[in-house]
């Protein structure tokens, strides 16, 4: 009995039904657009917010601009849980290492927003203790100009990111990526 | 001069005062003295209660001098509110006496000056590196450190805690289980490392590690105009940026003996409570936040954002608006903007009242909050308290009404205390604040002066556009004043704001040329945070994620 029942759906699945429910509902499409296509609209960012910057993306996921309608509102701080760095303010000497040990810490697939003038630059620090970039250390995808940014430009940020998963564009600076700590 | 000449009849009987020198200096007490009576004096000052407060310590280079550092302590009476700059010389290789042992608050200040000029505080408990990474090598605020030479580091310290008498910092005990807490994690600010060794959840040993946000601010001071340094001042407090303008050109504007017209007054004090309300704001939203309750920040976040609308409609700026000048503010204000102010006052009443009884009014916040990591009055004081964690703790101090500036001594308003000091009344003195900032902009903006925005000093303020392009007059002042700058006078002051997170200081030290000689602030939070490890010893380790809130502790300042 038991096993009529198995039969009687396999043979369901294999056939005429199949078709009618993919006339109705199904798409054909390429794996990887539609990989992309989910990837780029469900980001969890991981803010790591060390300055003025930081403060400023409090204001991109509030309630006004509200990052969430672009699909990225899951803000998360364990870099095991995002896949999404946004680099939101100054990164001094001191903090490189943190910050290449988090990146390290993510998953793949991962990227990496550079948001303001200090963390694509170093800014107008131009001093002893800052980086000059986060770059130095980690790869960037998209660097948002500002001091700060107005969060128009840090969700437009987040858009040229998301078309450039949607296009698979290729990242060698991703590829070509290795710990600036592990040469020796 | 009374003060000072008391002072001096004071001391007369107790110090050698021959080698001592009093004087003036743009209004300042200043008292220099030989290195040897410094640790002696700043305890006479502390025990007879001359002056509770020590604000400040910080270090001073002259690289051709024969004793090449000035260590400059600036002394605070809650008293009669008068202030005294001590002053010694040391040498490069010499040490001068500690001043941890009279004021406590003195730990960080004494660190820092030992990390950026090299200067040895003898019988410092524990003088290590505060600011700069670890790798670091040489003193970057002496004279002859580059400023752009970075050194890079490629390791994170490890755990590691305060030396004290017989319980070396470096040895953990085995018994303790060693945690590290940031930099990155969310209760930590992005920036805050704690290091802490637990006994179950009960915290046995703690101590925060900071400087990762230190971005050189005062060696960038030095090596731009008076002018130029004001983007920088906006980022050391970045929650209340315009603050940190006003109290920064307020200092210079001392200095240079000028007064500023009424009006730019009147936008400044506007400008400044303003910063104070959204500084709460974030105070507030993020203490909720770090004790899980979301709600509210979303809630206060949306009135924040009514604020960066008012700014952006002032100058074009959100968050770091750079809107005053030596002199004045850098334009007037449009037409209608204070009434613009004034409906958000009316609608921000409202809100507070109901963020008293989304937060204050929560069991569950009161229970997580109320006789949580209390700290007496004394305590506070020794520490360097200012602001609204030494106004929790009862102590009615607020430079505001105790030295009075921009008129605020002819407005109406309160000032909040508490009671035991403890995170609940911090909350509830910063959400009283709120309100009486409130009032504050509502008597101002229906009485703003008249007249110009700034002064008209061809020497200090570069003229208007419509000069420049339309006469030669204007041309030529605007031409001299880019090249050779605005220079203050040789001479040197203390100034001091009220700030939302207590009194920030700004010292000033002017050679006569066009970039500041020195320039050194005390931030509040600075002095509050160093008080961290011995505020949460004894207590749960999710007690001590509340008290990092409600301290607010702004790395940009923090750093520096």
């Amino acid at each position: 009995m038991h096993n009529d029942q198995v039969q009687d759906s396999s043979s369901l699945m294999g056939t005429q039904a199949v078709d009618d429910m993919s006339r109705s509902f199904a798409f054909t499409s390429k794996l990887d657009a539609i990989v992309a296509w989910g990837r780029k609209n469900s980001f969890w960012p991981m803010p790591y917010g060390t300055a003025c910057c930081g403060i400023e993306f409090m204001s991109v996921v509030g309630p006004k601009y509200d990052l969430a309608r672009f699909g990225a509102e899951v803000v998360r701080f364990s870099p095991r849980q995002a896949d999404l760095l946004i680099v939101a303010g100054t990164i001094t000497e001191k903090m490189a290492p943190v910050l290449v040990r988090i990146y390290q810490q993510m998953l793949e697939p991962k990227y990496v927003i550079s948001m303001g003038a200090c963390a694509s630059s170093g800014g107008f620090y131009r001093a002893y203790h800052v980086l000059q970039g986060c770059d130095k250390v980690i790869p960037v995808d998209v660097y948002v100009p500002g001091c700060p940014p107005t969060p128009e430009a840090v969700i437009d940020g987040v858009l040229a990111l998301q078309r450039m998963i949607a296009t698979n564009q290729p990242r060698p600076w991703k590829e070509n990526w290795k710990s600036p700590y592990e040469q020796a | 001069m009374n003060k000072l000449e008391q002072l001096k009849q004071n001391l007369a009987g107790q110090f050698n005062i021959g080698n001592f020198k009093f004087s003036h200096s743009v209004g300042d007490d200043v008292l220099e003295v030989p290195k040897e009576d410094i640790p002696a004096l700043l305890k006479h000052f502390r025990t007879s209660g001359k002056f509770d407060f020590l604000m400040d310590v910080c270090g001073v280079d002259y690289p051709n001098r024969e004793k090449r550092f000035d260590v400059v302590y600036h002394l605070f009476s809650t008293k009669d509110a008068s202030r005294l700059r001590l002053k010694t010389q040391v040498g490069e290789n010499e040490s001068v006496g500690t001043a941890t042992e009279a004021y406590r608050g003195a730990d960080w200040f004494e660190r820092e000056a030992y990390d950026m000029f090299g200067v040895k505080f003898e019988g410092h408990p524990n003088l290590r590196k505060i600011l700069t990474h670890h790798q670091f090598v040489g003193y970057p605020l002496r004279k002859d450190y580059d400023a752009n030479w970075q050194q890079h580091s490629n390791s994170v310290l490890p755990i590691h805690f305060d030396n004290k008498p017989g319980r070396p910092g470096d040895v953990l005990n085995d018994d303790y289980v060693a945690i590290n807490v940031g930099p990155s994690h969310p209760a930590m600010h992005g920036t805050l490392r704690v290091m802490a060794e637990l006994d179950g959840e009960t915290i046995v040993r703690a101590n925060p590690e900071i400087g990762y946000l230190h971005r050189c601010f005062e060696k960038m001071a030095e090596t731009h105009p008076y002018n130029q340094v004001i983007p920088y001042t906006d980022r050391l407090n970045y929650c209340s940026a315009p603050m940190n303008n006003i109290g920064y050109c307020k200092a210079v504007e001392r200095l240079l003996g000028v007064e500023i017209p009424p009006k730019a007054q009147a936008m400044r004090v506007v400008l400044a409570e303003l910063s104070r309300i959204i500084d709460h704001i974030i105070a507030v939203g993020t203490g909720g936040v770090d004790l899980g309750a979301l709600s509210a920040f979303f809630h206060l976040l949306t009135y924040r954002e009514k604020v960066y609308n008012l700014f952006e409609k002032l100058c074009g700026a959100r968050l770091t608006v750079s809107m005053t000048r030596v002199g004045g503010m850098a334009q007037d204000a449009p037409e209608g903007w204070f009434d613009e102010v004034l409906a958000f006052c009316k609608e921000m009443r409202v809100q507070v009242d109901e963020i008293s009884s989304l937060m204050l009014d929560n069991k569950i916040f009161i229970k997580r909050t109320q006789g949580i990591c209390p700290i007496s009055a004394q305590d506070a004081i020794q520490w360097g308290y200012t602001g609204p964690l030494l106004r929790a703790t009862g102590v009615n101090l607020d430079l505001r009404k105790a030295q009075p500036y921009y008129g605020y001594d002819a407005l109406d308003f309160d000032v909040p205390v508490g009671t035991t000091g403890d995170i609940y009344d911090r909350y509830l003195v910063r959400v009283e604040e709120m309100r009486q900032s409130i009032r504050i902009i509502e008597q101002v903006c229906k009485n703003i002066p008249g007249g110009d925005y700034t002064i008209r000093d061809k020497g200090i303020v570069l003229p208007e556009k419509k000069d420049v392009y339309g006469n030669i007059e204007g041309l030529m002042n605007h031409f001299m004043l880019v090249i050779k700058g605005l220079r203050p006078p040789v001479g040197e002051i203390y100034d001091a704001t009220e700030a939302a997170n207590g009194e920030l200081g700004f010292y000033l030290v002017s050679d006569g040329s066009a970039n500041p000689y020195r320039l050194k602030v005390r931030p509040p939070c600075f002095a509050i945070y160093q008080s961290f490890s011995s505020v949460v010893e004894g207590w749960m380790l999710a007690d001590a994620i509340a008290v990092v809130a409600s301290m607010n502790v702004i790395a940009g300042e923090l750093d520096r």
